[in-house]
């Protein structure tokens, strides 16, 4: 879990390459309902760029992004 | 609502590499919700005949690294080009175009395909679409 925010959902991309964690991301999200955070952990080192793309094109709101040492880690709140 | 972008792919290779290229660009553009329309003519229609993505393989230039390839695709777990289909088609994002001319040419038959083709169309067709496209690229 990183920072504060609590998540309602957890995907574990960790080894997976493009398009994987952005598809997979893309799915969870649409099980999330409005207001709801998933947190997604990769190491893609495409997926710090690709899934902020994919968060902000889906017109979704990015918390928080933590690099740590065995991974990123994100949290996306649904916002539609 | 605005209106969802929309990629228009024409699909003219069949073999591995590029069905990766273009399903690659089509899983994204589906989990990003763009409207994603797939024509698929040449050695690329041949890939929608049932049974044939699952024999795709390297160009003969590359041919000595196809096995080396497929194994380290399997250790990274990445997706077959059909699963890529499969699961970009139940996006409901997805449409696919088989090319008429390229049918006849090769003896293919409309029961020939795989299901989730949508229709058998021509240049008319992807050239109406791709003039309301975002993004139109051939691979």
């Amino acid at each position: 879990m990183t920072g504060e925010t609590k998540s309602d959902r957890e995907l574990d991309c960790l080894g997976l390459y493009c398009p994987e964690p952005v598809f997979r991301t893309r799915q969870e999200i649409d099980k999330l309902a409005v207001g709801q955070v998933l947190e997604v952990i990769a190491d893609d080192p495409a997926a710090e760029e690709d899934i902020k793309h994919l968060v902000k094109r889906l017109g979704h709101q990015l918390l928080e992004l933590q690099k740590e040492k065995d991974g990123i880690h994100f949290l996306i709140k649904k916002m539609k | 609502m605005p209106e969802k972008k929309k990629l228009a792919l024409i699909v003219h290779s069949g073999t591995l590499d590029r069905l990766f290229c273009a399903f690659t660009l089509g899983s994204t553009a589906t989990a990003m919700d763009m409207e994603t329309h797939l024509y698929f003519t040449f050695w690329g229609l041949n890939m929608l005949v049932k049974g044939a993505m699952e024999k795709a393989g390297l160009p003969a230039t590359y041919k000595h690294m196809e096995e080396q390839m497929k194994d380290k695709l399997k250790e990274m777990k990445y997706p077959t080009p059909y699963e890529m289909l499969k699961r970009m088609k139940a996006s409901g994002l997805l449409k696919i175009y088989a090319c008429s001319p390229t049918m006849e040419m090769f003896g293919v038959k409309k029961e020939d395909l795989i299901p989730e083709v949508d229709t058998i169309a021509g240049a008319a067709a992807f050239l109406d679409l791709a003039s309301d496209a975002d993004i139109t690229l051939l691979v």
